[in-house]
């Protein structure tokens, strides 16, 4: 891919970001960042190409604790968002009267 | 085992990375509502899968038994530390989280530069370029998040620790960051890994001494920047080694920390280069407690609390950080349902920055079951102040201060507050009149429609439960 091509994507990526993560309500900011911490655990990728194309030791060693730091933050971030986002999802219990009355 | 099929950089594999990406795009679109959201954490979960099984599937791929090792090791921490997880210990598990990724993009900075070397060609700049960027990035992320995890934990003490001329020792160190990138770059022939790992080690010091001297209330901002900086990093790192998939996860990652460091910054009226560069909040807080009972108030115990808010029609809880620091959410909860019980009407109002991260103390309340619809923002409540009988502030301090509204010579002078002096009456849930985070008198406390509650949040919370009960 050239240089160009990486930069317009990483131009356009910019907008996209601004665009989709302005629309989070204040709400659900903590599980957002808790998310977005997970997704960028996807340098874990860069963790895996090197030990998998690497034939040093030095490589094996760093390349290994690249893919196991990836792993704590991509799997540890999803399922503490999960966990989080299960209490929003709880269903609410009825309550009538108070809503009934709520703005009164 | 796996097979491998895809071959590295071609159509095939980017045309997966493709698809992982708009999983991530679609699963934060899906985060703007509470219902959806949980379905959108998994879709990114799911692109995130595709990437993964993706990578693995590269034609060439081996050392297989270090990947297992690294992904096993790796995934067992995040499941334990996931679980065991206290709600109001998110900000600091976030910050752990950032931490680990930045310290990964750091490693894979190191051996792009080793292997890089080792095939002995010409560095080309537009992979070298990036690399060194990852490297000092994903180092000051790692160190910088470790040093905030540490302060929340309360591993560290939390004031800021600052050294004199700590400003000049920064700048001086950045300087030097500077020029080593400029001479590696220059050498781009044989870069020397040499060089490369004392950039490692400098950006790790600067990451250490510029989180160090920040309050511990401050910390959430800092994590939400140093976020975005893991996030751009991972983008750099894709840049170096040509991946869609990196550069745009990084980049949205980037953008969300953005916004969301800058949103925080206005919510509490002040500006980012001011919470990381001023050392506010270093005002000693000794003898505060003491110095400020000189003026009136009115204090008064949980069961005349109880009375005034069994008695009222209309009843909205404030609650702040003190509130998650005690851990009082289950007992607020309580007392709500008391109250409902009895026909009073409750809301919560949230500020912006209560708890300790934007949004921090919805997932509190949450936790403590509390219907999402009876959660206020401030635009929203603001103007049904007058009409409410009882604010109750539990554990929050300057959201409420009339001085931002009212003194305009007040350092927290515009600020968005909670307008609970509007109310007919307000109950103070406090320890003591000591000031807030801001350093300065809360006039509400010395209003005569405000009582005050000096106890701990958590236990004053039950008491009045207890006496709402029993009325």
């Amino acid at each position: 891919m050239s240089l160009m091509t990486e930069i317009t994507i990483f131009v356009l990526a910019v907008f996209v970001g601004f665009e989709v993560i302005s629309k989070v309500p204040t709400t659900l900011h903590t599980p957002l960042m808790s998310q977005t911490n997970a997704i960028h655990g996807i340098v874990m990728l860069g963790g895996l190409i090197v030990v998998g194309f690497a034939n040093d030791g030095i490589e094996y060693v760093i390349g290994t604790i690249a893919i196991a730091f990836g792993a704590i933050n991509i799997v540890g971030g999803f399922m503490v968002t999960d966990r989080m986002l299960g209490m929003f999802s709880r269903k609410p219990k009825p309550k009538a009267s108070s809503d009934g009355k709520g703005g009164a | 085992m796996l097979e491998a099929v895809l071959k590295p950089g071609g159509d095939a594999a980017t045309a997966l990375y493709i698809v992982a990406f708009s999983l991530f795009i679609i699963g934060i679109k899906q985060g703007t509502h509470p219902t959806t959201a949980k379905r959108g954490n998994l879709i990114a979960a799911a692109g995130m899968a595709v990437a993964v099984v993706t990578t693995l599937l590269l034609d060439g791929m081996g050392n297989w038994g270090l990947i297992v090792l690294g992904l096993g090791i790796g995934s067992a921490i995040g499941v334990i530390a996931s679980i065991r997880v206290q709600m109001t210990e998110m900000p600091q598990m976030v910050a752990l989280y950032n931490g680990v990724g930045g310290g990964a993009v750091a490693l894979i900075a190191w051996s792009e530069i080793r292997h890089g070397i080792s095939i002995g060609e010409d560095f080309p700049l537009d992979s070298l370029i990036p690399v060194i960027f990852a490297g000092i990035v994903g180092s000051v992320s790692f160190w910088g998040s470790n040093i905030a995890f540490a302060k929340l934990q309360d591993l560290i003490p939390t004031r800021p620790i600052a050294a004199p001329g700590q400003q000049v020792i920064n700048a001086i160190l950045l300087l030097a960051i500077i020029v080593i990138s400029v001479v590696l770059a220059i050498d781009h022939e044989s870069p020397s890994e040499g060089l490369f790992i004392l950039l490692l080690v400098l950006a790790a010091i600067l990451g250490n001494l510029v989180v160090l001297p920040i309050g511990g209330a401050d910390m959430p901002v800092v994590i939400s920047l140093l976020n975005a900086f893991t996030g751009l990093s991972a983008a750099a790192a894709g840049f170096a080694l040509d991946n869609v998939a990196l550069i745009v996860a990084g980049t949205l990652v980037g953008s969300s920390g953005t916004i969301l460091t800058l949103e925080m910054a206005t919510a509490m009226n002040r500006s980012v280069s001011n919470i990381l560069f001023s050392g506010f909040g270093g005002a000693p807080s000794g003898g505060g407690g003491g110095g400020g009972e000189e003026k009136p108030h009115v204090s008064i115990g949980a069961q005349d609390a109880a009375i005034k808010l069994a008695y009222a029609d209309s009843v909205v809880i404030v609650p702040g950080y003190g509130l998650a620091v005690a851990q009082a959410q289950h007992a607020i909860k309580e007392v709500a349902d008391e109250l409902e019980k009895r026909g009073v009407t409750v809301n919560y109002a949230i500020h912006p920055v209560a708890g300790r991260m934007p949004g921090h103390m919805n997932v509190l309340l949450a936790e403590a079951d509390v219907a999402y619809e009876n959660l206020k923002e401030m635009e929203e409540i603001n103007p049904e102040m007058p009409r409410t009988d009882v604010a109750v502030v539990v554990g929050a301090n300057d959201v409420t201060n009339p001085a931002a509204k009212n003194d305009p010579d007040s350092p927290i002078a515009g600020m968005p507050i909670i307008e609970v002096s509007e109310a007919q009456e307000v109950i103070v849930i406090k320890r003591s009149l000591s000031p807030g985070f801001a350093g300065i008198d809360n006039d509400l406390f010395y209003e005569p429609n405000t009582s005050m509650l000096f106890a701990d949040a958590k236990a004053a919370a039950a008491e009045i439960a207890a006496e709402i009960g029993n009325l």
